[in-house]
C-alpha cells in the first residue's frame, strides 16, 4: 500500500472524528493535525491499528510551553512514522498551564512511557492512565518543573546553595576563602592574596 | 521501498514487572551502578535476583543531567553546536550533523556539495571510530581485551584526522549550522586513504576473526538478549539495535540527506547467522559490518572530494540566525541510530525549545523487559549490545 501524505491521514481522522480534530496546520514543514485531549486515545489507537495508516513507530513524543500565547497553554506533540507504509505524521495536544492532564499513549506506542515520564518530569504534564508515571530525569523530590519557560533556579536544594557565589559575597559571609595560584577568583600575586585571607578570618 | 513483513508477535505491554514486596528468602536487591565500570557511564540498574538470575529489573537515569535543553534556551542558534557535542560526547559529529540539519531546515539552507561531502566523511569516520569503541568496550566486558587495543589503534588515527581539522579530539564545534567551521587541511586525503587502507585490510578481518568469530563470544552473546523486530519499533529502537533485529531501515538509504543517495553501501541486517536474530551478537555483528561500510563511503566521498573544486566552507554560515516561528522534527542517522531534533521557534534568535530524541534513550527503555529472567552476567552482555552512552540519555 501506498504511503499517504499528511493531509490524506488528516482527512482519514477527520471523517471518523469531525470536531474532535480541532486544526490541521497544512502550511507548516511538516503539517500538524490537533487533537482534543479528550479524543487522544481514540485516535492513536486508528493511527497505530488503521490498516493504511498503520503508524507503528512513535519517533519523537516532546512538549512545548507557551505560557504569553492567549490562552497560555502546553503542546505534546507526537511525531509518528509507519515502518510499513513509510509515511509520518504530526499530531498535537493543546492544554492548559493549570493542571495539564493528557491520556497516555502507552499502549498503542510502549516507548511512549519514558517519553511521557521525561514530559511529565520536565513540564508538570500528567499522563492519566500511565502505568509508572515518576519522574525519570530529575531526583524524586525536586522542586518544579524546569523547561517551563517560567521556572526560575532555586536559591538551595536541600540546604546546599546552588547559585555560584562571588568572592564578595562569600568574604561577606565570613567564609574562609581557599588562597593560592589556582583559585580564580584570587589575584595571582601572594600580597594581595593574604590580605583577603586575613579579611576572612577576621 | 519494501514493507516490512510483521512478525504476529505479542508486545509485552504494561506496567514492568517490578514491585516492592517484600523479597522471598532467596532473593536479593543488588544495585548495578551508577559507579561500574561495565554500565557505560552513570547509568544505576536495580537488578531484583535469584541466585544468578535476574528477576526483576528497573533502569534508573538522570545522574549526569545537565538540562541541556534549558540552557539551549538562553544561548543563540549557532551556539547551541558546543552543547549539542556533549550529548553523545564519543560522537560528536554525528550530533553536530543532526541539529545543524534541523536548523538548516527550518531556514531552508542548503550546503554546496563540497560541503555536504566533507560532512558525510566526518559523519562515516565517527561512525566507525564510535563502533570501534563500542565494540572494543564490549569484548572487554566479556572478558576480550585484545580487540580492544586493536580498535582504538585505528580510533586514534580517525581522531588524529579529526584535530588535524577541527583543532579537537572529542568535542568538535565543527559541524555548523550552514556549514563548517574549518575546511579540510592540507594533506587529509592521503592521510584518510591510507587509514581507510589499513582498516579495511588488517583491522577489519581481525576483527571479524578475532572477535565475532571467537567461540567464547559467539556462546556469550548469541542467545542472550533477543530483540523480536516488532518490539524493536515498538520501543523505537534505532541504528544497529533495529537493523540488529532484522529490520532494514537506515535514514542514509531511506530518507537521504547530505547526497547520501549518491553513495553506494549495503544496509547490513541481522541475520541471525549464531542462534536467532535480534541477539547481542547480531547487533554486535551489525556493527563490525557497518563499519565497513561506513569505510566505503568514506572511500567514494573521498573521489568526490578530488574531482571537486574546494568551496568556501564557510559560504552559507548565516551571520544571524534567526529562522521565522515554526517547529520541525529533523532526523538522522547518528552512530547510535536515529538522532531526532524536535526544534521550535519562536522567531528570535535562541531557539524556543530544543528536544532531543536520542536513540539510546528509547534503547534503555526496552532494558527492563530484556533483563528478565537472565542471567546477571548477561545483564553486561546486553546493556554493552545496546550500545548506549549516558550523555545523551541523561542531556
Amino acid at each position: 500500500m501506498p504511503a499517504l501524505a499528511a493531509a490524506d491521514i488528516h482527512a482519514r481522522l477527520l471523517a471518523r472524528f469531525g470536531a474532535q480534530i480541532t486544526a490541521f496546520d497544512a502550511a507548516a514543514l511538516q503539517p500538524c493535525a490537533t487533537v482534543e485531549a479528550a479524543a487522544l486515545p481514540a485516535v492513536a489507537t486508528m493511527l497505530r491499528h488503521d490498516p493504511e495508516l498503520q503508524m507503528d513507530n512513535l519517533a519523537c513524543l516532546s512538549a512545548v510551553d507557551w505560557p504569553k500565547d492567549n490562552p497560555p497553554r502546553l503542546d505534546v506533540v507526537y511525531h509518528l512514522f509507519s515502518y510499513v507504509h513509510r509515511h509520518a505524521f504530526v499530531l498535537r495536544v493543546a492544554l492548559p498551564r493549570e493542571d495539564p492532564h493528557v491520556p497516555t499513549v502507552e499502549t498503542a506506542w510502549p516507548v511512549a512511557n519514558w517519553h511521557e515520564r521525561e514530559a511529565f518530569d520536565l513540564f508538570g504534564i500528567v499522563f492519566d492512565g500511565h502505568s509508572d508515571l515518576r519522574r525519570i530525569l530529575l531526583p524524586d523530590d525536586w522542586p518544579g518543573h524546569p523547561l517551563r519557560r517560567d521556572w526560575t533556579e532555586p536559591e538551595s536544594y536541600q540546604g546546599l546553595p546552588v547559585k555560584a557565589r562571588t568572592l564578595e559575597q562569600r568574604l561577606q559571609d565570613g567564609e574562609a576563602v581557599g588562597v593560592g595560584p589556582y583559585d580564580e577568583d584570587v589575584p595571582r600575586s601572594h600580597g594581595p592574596a593574604i590580605v583577603i585571607e586575613a579579611e576572612a578570618r577576621s | 521501498m519494501s514493507a516490512i513483513a510483521m512478525p504476529s508477535l505479542v508486545v509485552p505491554t504494561g506496567p514492568p514487572a517490578w514491585s516492592d514486596d517484600e523479597l522471598d528468602i532467596d532473593e536479593m536487591v543488588l544495585n548495578m551502578g551508577p559507579q561500574h565500570p561495565s554500565t557505560h557511564g552513570v547509568l544505576r540498574l536495580e537488578l531484583r535476583t535469584d541466585g544468578e538470575v535476574v528477576r526483576a529489573a528497573r533502569v534508573h537515569i538522570g545522574y549526569l543531567h545537565r538540562s541541556f535543553e534549558k540552557c539551549v534556551e538562553a544561548v543563540d542558534w549557532p551556539g547551541v553546536v558546543p552543547f549539542v557535542s556533549r550529548l553523545d560526547y564519543v560522537a560528536a559529529m554525528g550530533n553536530e550533523l543532526g541539529y545543524a540539519l534541523a536548523v538548516e531546515k527550518l531556514l531552508g539552507i542548503t550546503c554546496s556539495p563540497y560541503v555536504q561531502t566533507v560532512r558525510v566523511i566526518m559523519a562515516e569516520l565517527q561512525r566507525i571510530a564510535s563502533h570501534a569503541l563500542a565494540i572494543g568496550c564490549y569484548g572487554m566486558d566479556l572478558g576480550a581485551f585484545t580487540p580492544l587495543l586493536h580498535l582504538f589503534r585505528d580510533r586514534e588515527r580517525i581522531l588524529d584526522l579529526f584535530e588535524s581539522t577541527s583543532g579537537a579530539r572529542l568535542l568538535y564545534n565543527y559541524i555548523w549550522i550552514g556549514g563548517l567551521s574549518h575546511p579540510l587541511p592540507e594533506g587529509f586525503v592521503p592521510v584518510c586513504r591510507r587509514f581507510l587502507r589499513d582498516f579495511l585490510e588488517v583491522t577489519h578481518p581481525e576483527l571479524m576473526d578475532l572477535l565475532m568469530g571467537n567461540a567464547i563470544f559467539i556462546r556469550r552473546t548469541a542467545e542472550v538478549g533477543v530483540i523480536p523486530p516488532a518490539l524493536a519499533i515498538a520501543h523505537d529502537l534505532s541504528g544497529p539495535n533495529l537493523r540488529g533485529s532484522g529490520v532494514s531501515f537506515d535514514l542514509r538509504r531511506d530518507e537521504p540527506y547530505c547526497g547520501y543517495e549518491n553513495y553506494r553501501f549495503d544496509v547490513v541486517v541481522g541475520k541471525g547467522e549464531h542462534g536467532p536474530v535480534g541477539s547481542c551478537w547480531d547487533r554486535n555483528w551489525v556493527r563490525a559490518m557497518e563499519m565497513a561500510e561506513s569505510a566505503r563511503i568514506v572511500q567514494q566521498a573521498l573521489d568526490r572530494l578530488e574531482s571537486m573544486e574546494p568551496a568556501d566552507v564557510r559560504a552559507t554560515v548565516p551571520r544571524r540566525v534567526k529562522p521565522n516561528k515554526g517547529s520541525v522534527y529533523a532526523r538522522s542517522e547518528a552512530p547510535r541510530g536515529a538522532l531526532g531534533f524536535h526544534i521550535v521557534s519562536d522567531g528570535g534568535l535562541s531557539p524556543w525549545r530544543v528536544k532531543v530524541k536520542s536513540p539510546c534513550f528509547t534503547a534503555m527503555s526496552v532494558f527492563h523487559l530484556l533483563a528478565r529472567g537472565i542471567f546477571l552476567a548477561d545483564i553486561v552482555a546486553l546493556l554493552g549490545s545496546l550500545d548506549v552512552v549516558l550523555g545523551e540519555i541523561d542531556r
